[in-house]
C-alpha cells in the first residue's frame, strides 16, 4: 500500500465526488419530475395512458442501464437532425448524456415505486374526500401524493443508492466522477488496490450517510402515527422496553 | 434491419451474456447458501462476517467490484506467481457477478428461512425428525417458494449487469454491439439491438420465473 499516493490523490478524490454528486442529485430530481406524469398515467385507466407508461417502464427496467446510456452518448450521434436541434448541446457532452439516461432510467423505478403507493392507499380514504366534494387533482395532491409518498420512503431509499451506485457508469463516457477518479489514477501508476478502495470508501460513506438521512426522515415523517402503533402492538418485554 | 453481416457475431454475445449470467447465479447461488448459514447461525464471528460482506458488496458500485477484481487479480496474481500474469474478462467478471450475486441471494435466502414459521420446525422436532429430515422436508420446500420472487430479481439484475463485463473487454452482447457500431458508424443501430436482446432475455426471465412461483405455489390454499 503506497499510502503517500492514497493521502496525496484525496483532492482528485474530492473533485470527483463533487461530480457525482452533481450527477446523483439532477439525475435524481428530473427523474423525479418524470416519473409523477409516468406514475399517475401508469394507474389510469385508460388505455391510451397506461399502455405507454408501462412500456416506458418495461424497457428502462428490462434494459442494463449501460446500453441505455451508450445509445444516448454514443447513438445520438447517428442522426444528422439531432446535431441541428435544441437536444444538442446537452447531447454533445457526456455530462448531459449521464444525466440524461440516469433520469430517464430511474424516473420508470420511481413511477414503478410511486405506483406501489398510490395503490395502497385505502380507497375508502378517496372515497371520503370525493364525498367532500374534492376534485380528482384535488384529491391526488391532499389525499394521495402525501400518504403514497410517506409510504414509499424506504423504496425511494433504495433507488438513491441504486442511483449512487449506478453514478459509476458515467466513468465509461469519459467522465472523472468517483469511479473515473480512480480508473484515471490506475492507468497513471497502476496502483489498483490505492485507487479503488479509496474509491470504494468513499462510495461507502457516501450510502451510509444517505441511509442514516432517510432512516432519520422516516422517523419524522411517520411521527404522528409512533403512539398509536406502541399502543397498538404488543412488546414482547413484561413492563414495556 | 440491415445488420451488416454482425448478426452472427451478436447472436454469439448474446449467447455469453447467458451463460456468463447462468454460470454466475449457480456460484452466487452456493455462496449466499453459504453467506445465509453464517447469518443465521449461533456463532457471532461468522454473523459479523457475513454482515461486513453483504454490506461491502451491497454498499459500493457493481462496476468498482469488477474493475477492482479485475485490475487487482492481475496485480495479485503476478505477485503470487512472480511472473506476469494476465486475468481475462471472463475470469474477472465471473469472480465478481458471483460475489455480487452471492451477497444478494444472502439476504434472499435468509428472510426466506426465517420466513417459515418456527412451530414448523418445532413440531417436526416433535416428531423426532432429524435435522437433517427437517432441512430436507420440511425447511428447503418452503424456503424454495418463499425466495423465488427474490431471487428472480436476482436473476433480473444479475443479467443486465453482465454488460458491465464489456468494459474490461469481455466480448458479449454489449462488447460486440459496440464493435459492431464502431465498424458501421451506426452506434444508435447497433445498441438498440443490444437492448432489444436484453429486452427479449427479460421478458423470457420473467414469464418462466412467473411459471416457477406458480408451481412453488401449487400446494398452497389461495388466499
Amino acid at each position: 500500500m503506497d499510502w503517500q499516493l492514497m493521502f496525496e490523490s484525496l483532492p482528485r478524490f474530492l473533485a470527483g465526488a463533487w461530480l457525482s454528486l452533481k450527477l446523483i442529485g439532477l439525475s435524481l430530481v428530473v427523474g423525479w419530475a418524470l416519473s409523477l406524469p409516468v406514475a399517475f398515467a401508469r394507474v389510469s385507466r385508460r388505455r391510451l395512458l397506461w399502455m405507454p407508461a408501462f412500456a416506458y417502464i418495461f424497457c428502462f427496467r428490462g434494459t442494463p442501464l449501460l446500453v441505455q446510456l451508450y445509445l444516448i452518448y454514443y447513438g445520438s450521434g447517428q442522426f444528422p437532425w439531432i446535431h441541428d436541434s435544441w437536444l444538442w448541446p446537452l447531447l454533445r457532452q457526456p455530462f448531459g448524456c449521464a444525466v440524461i439516461a440516469f433520469a430517464l432510467n430511474t424516473a420508470a423505478y420511481q413511477a414503478e415505486i410511486l405506483r406501489g403507493g398510490i395503490m395502497a392507499v385505502p380507497v375508502g380514504e378517496v372515497e371520503a374526500a370525493r364525498s367532500l366534494g374534492m376534485g380528482t387533482w384535488l384529491i391526488m395532491r391532499r389525499i394521495v401524493l402525501p400518504q403514497a409518498l410517506r409510504l414509499t420512503l424506504p423504496a425511494y431509499g433504495n433507488e438513491i443508492i441504486l442511483v449512487v451506485k449506478s453514478s459509476s457508469l458515467a466513468s465509461t463516457i469519459t467522465l472523472l466522477d468517483i469511479t473515473g477518479v480512480a480508473r484515471s489514477i490506475v492507468a497513471e501508476s497502476f496502483a489498483v488496490y490505492e485507487a479503488f478502495l479509496d474509491a470504494g470508501a468513499v462510495y461507502l460513506i457516501l450510502t451510509f450517510v444517505i441511509t442514516r438521512v432517510i432512516g432519520v426522515t422516516e422517523k419524522r415523517l411517520m411521527r404522528h402515527l409512533r403512539r398509536e402503533d406502541q399502543a397498538a402492538v404488543p412488546t414482547l418485554e413484561p413492563y414495556g422496553a | 434491419m440491415d445488420l451488416k453481416g454482425f448478426g452472427g457475431q451478436i447472436l454469439v454475445g448474446a449467447g455469453l451474456t447467458l451463460a456468463v449470467a447462468a454460470l454466475s447465479l449457480v456460484f452466487g447461488l452456493m455462496i449466499g447458501g453459504l453467506g445465509a448459514a453464517a447469518k443465521l447461525s449461533g456463532r457471532r464471528t461468522l454473523r459479523a462476517l457475513a454482515d461486513a460482506y453483504t454490506t461491502l458488496v451491497r454498499g459500493v458500485p457493481e462496476l468498482l467490484i469488477l474493475l477492482l477484481l479485475y485490475f487487482g487479480g492481475t496485480v495479485f496474481l503476478t505477485w503470487v506467481a512472480g511472473e506476469q500474469v494476465e486475468v481475462n474478462g471472463l475470469g474477472a467478471g465471473l469472480f465478481a457477478l458471483s460475489i455480487l450475486c452471492g451477497a444478494y441471494t444472502t439476504e434472499v435466502l435468509r428472510a426466506a428461512v426465517q420466513g417459515v414459521p418456527k412451530g414448523q420446525i418445532e413440531a417436526a422436532r416433535a416428531l423426532g425428525m432429524h435435522r437433517a429430515t427437517i432441512i430436507r422436508l420440511v425447511l428447503l420446500p418452503q424456503v424454495w417458494r418463499l425466495a423465488l420472487p427474490g431471487l428472480g430479481n436476482v436473476w433480473l439484475v444479475l443479467l443486465k449487469d453482465t454488460s458491465l463485463i464489456s468494459v474490461v473487454g469481455l466480448e458479449e452482447l454489449m462488447r460486440k454491439s459496440a464493435i459492431a457500431a464502431g465498424a458501421t458508424h451506426q452506434p444508435f443501430t447497433f445498441y438498440a439491438v443490444a437492448a432489444s436482446v436484453y429486452l427479449l432475455f427479460t421478458i423470457g426471465s420473467v414469464l418462466g420465473i412467473s411459471a416457477l412461483e406458480r408451481r412453488a405455489r401449487r400446494g398452497l390454499a389461495r388466499a
